[in-house]
C-alpha cells in the first residue's frame, strides 16, 4: 500500500510538472479561450480531478483491504471465535473495527489529497477553489466504501468480498458516466439511472460533488467539468448528500450488525 | 447454587445435518466432565451453542444460571475453540493482554505471567505466535480461555496438538483447576486422558448423548480371573462382589489359588459399545 502510494504520488509530480510545462508553450483550446478560462485553470483542474480519482481508488483499496474479511474471513481463520466470547459482544466489535478502518482511510485519503494539492500548486501555481469540502468528500466516500464491505465480509470469504467490492466500486463508477453519458445526449433514462444508482452508491455522489467543488468559483467551467474525471466527470449533489450518507452508513451498519448477530461462526 | 452449565433439549439443524438431536446435559459447580463421541457427533457444536457462537435451532442452554450467549454468561466462562489462531505479528504477553481488556480483567502482568507460567510458556512470552509451534500456540489458547478467572470452561479438544509432556501439564491444570472450584467440559478424544481427570463423563453420538455418568459407573464388570494350578480359570460374568465366594468354592475343592483379578471393561469398551456402528 505505502509503496502503491508513493508509485502514486510520484508519478503525480511527474506528470504535473511536465503538464504544466507543456501547457506554458502550447496554445488554448479555442472553447476555454471563448469561455475565458486560461490554460492553467483548465490543466489544474483537470490534472487535480484526474488525482482525485487516484486517491479514491487507492482510499478504496485501502478500505477493502482493512474490511474484507472482519466477519466471514476471520471466523474462517479462527481469529473471530476467541474475540466474540468475549463480554464486548459483536456489535461493539463491529463497530470497533469499522471506527479503526475509516479512521485509518480517512487520514490516507486526507494526506494524499494533501500531497497532491501541494504538488499541483509547487508545480503549476493552481489550486482548487475549494480545499476542505472535496478533501472531506473523498475521505467520506472512502468511510462509505469500507461499510459496504464490512457488509460483504458478513455474508462472503475474504476473497469472494473483495471482488464484490471492486464490482460495486466499478458499478458506482460506471453508473457515474452513464449520467454524464445521458447529459450529453439528454436522455433522461440514463439521467435517471445514473441518479438512482448515486444514491444507491453515495460513494460515487461524494466524489462527483467534490469535483464539482475543486472549480465551484471559476465562472464557465461547466462543460469542461464535464471531463474531469477518467469517468466522466463532476455532478453536483445537492444538499441532502451528507445527511443521505450519514443514514446510508447508518442503514449499512445496522444491516452488517442485524445479519452478525445471527450468524453461526 | 446454580449449575455451571445446562443443557435443556438442545437440538442443531445445518440445513439438511441434524448436529444435535435433543441433548440434555448439566455440570455443577466446580464438576469436570468429559464429553466424548466420533468425529461429526456434535461436540463441538454443542460448546459453541454453550459460547454464544452458535444459535439452536431448538431447546435452552444456560452458564453459570444465565442464558448461553448473553453478556452475562459469557463473562462468566472461558472458552478454547478447536480451530483458532491469534494475530500472528502479537507476542504471548500481547494476546493475553488483548483478552485481559475484553474480559475486564485487572489481574495485570501478574495474571498473565502466572496464566503462561500454568501452561509451560513463561520462557516464551515475547515470542510472537507466526513464530510459535502449533502446540505452543495450543498452550496459548489455553492461558487465553483462562483470563479473567472464569467460573466455567469451555475446552474444545485441549490437547490434540500437544506432546506427552504437553498433555500432563493439562492433566495437572485440569487437577488445578478442580482445586479450584472451575467446572469444565472438556470434548476429547483420548478416552485415557478423560479416564484420568473427569468426574463425569457423557458420551455424544449423532447428535445424542447414548451413555453418561461416573467412568467407575459406566464401567461393567466382564467377570473374575482366577490362578490356580492349571492355569488361569475365568468366570464369565461375574464382578468383585463374587470375588470371595469364588476363590472359597475354589479352596474347598482343593484348589491352590494364586492371583484373584476382578476384570472391568474400559472405558474404550464403554465408547465403542456405546457409539455402535458408528465407531468406524
Ligand atoms: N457450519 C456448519 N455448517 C454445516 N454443517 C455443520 C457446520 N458445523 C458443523 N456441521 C455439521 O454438524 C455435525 C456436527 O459437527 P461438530 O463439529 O459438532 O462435530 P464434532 O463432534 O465436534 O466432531 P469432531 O470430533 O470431528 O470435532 C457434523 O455433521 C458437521 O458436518
Ligand atoms: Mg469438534
Amino acid at each position: 500500500m505505502l509503496v502503491l502510494t508513493a508509485a502514486f504520488v510520484g508519478l503525480y509530480w511527474l506528470g504535473a510538472n511536465q503538464a504544466f510545462d507543456t501547457v506554458d508553450e502550447a496554445q488554448p483550446p479555442r472553447e476555454a479561450i471563448l469561455a475565458g478560462i486560461d490554460t492553467r485553470t483548465l490543466t489544474g483542474a483537470t490534472l487535480f480531478g484526474l488525482s482525485m480519482f487516484g486517491t479514491l481508488f487507492l482510499g478504496a483499496v485501502l478500505a477493502a483491504f482493512l474490511t474484507l474479511g472482519v466477519v466471514r474471513g476471520d471466523a474462517e481463520r479462527g481469529l473471530l471465535q476467541p474475540l466474540v466470547v468475549r463480554p464486548v459482544g459483536r456489535g461493539v466489535l463491529l463497530l470497533g473495527r469499522f471506527a479503526a478502518a475509516a479512521a485509518v482511510c480517512a487520514v490516507y485519503v486526507l494526506a494524499v489529497f494533501g500531497a497532491n494539492l501541494w504538488i499541483t500548486w509547487s508545480a503549476g501555481g493552481w489550486r482548487p477553489d475549494r480545499i476542505a469540502e472535496p478533501a472531506l468528500q473523498l475521505a467520506g466516500a472512502v468511510c462509505v466504501i469500507a461499510a459496504l464491505s464490512l457488509l460483504g465480509s458478513v455474508f462472503l470469504s475474504s476473497t469472494a468480498n473483495g471482488i464484490a467490492v471492486f464490482m460495486v466500486f466499478g458499478a458506482g463508477l460506471v453508473a457515474g458516466l452513464l449520467g454524464q453519458i445521458g447529459e450529453v445526449l439528454d436522455s433522461d433514462t440514463l439521467t435517471r439511472v445514473a441518479e438512482i444508482s448515486s444514491w444507491v452508491l453515495p460513494f460515487e455522489a461524494l466524489y462527483q460533488d467534490g469535483l464539482v467543488a475543486i472549480t465551484a468559483d471559476t465562472t464557465g467551467f461547466t462543460e469542461f467539468a464535464l471531463q474531469l474525471g477518467p469517468f466522466g466527470g463532476a455532478q453536483a449533489a445537492g444538499p441532502f448528500l451528507w445527511p443521505w450518507t450519514l443514514a446510508y452508513l447508518a442503514l449499512v451498519g445496522g444491516g452488517a450488525y442485524a445479519a452478525f448477530a445471527r450468524k453461526d461462526l | 447454587m446454580s449449575a455451571a452449565f445446562t443443557a435443556r433439549g438442545l437440538v442443531k439443524r445445518y440445513g439438511a445435518v441434524t448436529a444435535l438431536d435433543g441433548v440434555d446435559l448439566d455440570v455443577e459447580e466446580g464438576e469436570l466432565v468429559g464429553l466424548l463421541g466420533p468425529n461429526g457427533a456434535g461436540k463441538s457444536t454443542l460448546v459453541k451453542i454453550g459460547c454464544g457462537l452458535v444459535r439452536a435451532t431448538a431447546g435452552e442452554a444456560a452458564v453459570c444460571g444465565s442464558r448461553a450467549g448473553s453478556a452475562q454468561a459469557r463473562a462468566a466462562m472461558g472458552y478454547l475453540a478447536e480451530l483458532f489462531r491469534f494475530p500472528g505479528w502479537s507476542s504471548a504477553d500481547e494476546v493475553l493482554l488483548l483478552h485481559q481488556r475484553l474480559a475486564r480483567s485487572s489481574g495485570g502482568p501478574g495474571e498473565r505471567g502466572e496464566l503462561l507460567e500454568l501452561v509451560g510458556l513463561a520462557d516464551a512470552h515475547a515470542r510472537r505466535v507466526e513464530d510459535m509451534s502449533k502446540g505452543m500456540q495450543q498452550r496459548l489458547g489455553i492461558a487465553q480461555a483462562l483470563v479473567g478467572s472464569p467460573r466455567f470452561l469451555f475446552l474444545d479438544e485441549p490437547t490434540s496438538a500437544l506432546d506427552p509432556g504437553g498433555r500432563r501439564t493439562v492433566r495437572r491444570l485440569l487437577e488445578e483447576l478442580r482445586s479450584r472450584g472451575i467446572a469444565v467440559l472438556l470434548n476429547s478424544h483420548l478416552l485415557s486422558e478423560i479416564e484420568l481427570v473427569c468426574d463425569r463423563v457423557a458420551i455424544l453420538s449423532r447428535g445424542r448423548i447414548v451413555a453418561e455418568g461416573r467412568p467407575s459407573e459406566l464401567a461393567r464388570p466382564r467377570g473374575v480371573e482366577v490362578d490356580v494350578d492349571g492355569g488361569t480359570r475365568v468366570f464369565t460374568g461375574a464382578g468383585r462382589a463374587d470375588a470371595p465366594r469364588l476363590v472359597a468354592d475354589l479352596v474347598a475343592a482343593g484348589e491352590h489359588v494364586y492371583g484373584v483379578r476382578v476384570l472391568e471393561s474400559t472405558l474404550e469398551e464403554i465408547y465403542l459399545e456405546a457409539v455402535g456402528e458408528d465407531a468406524g
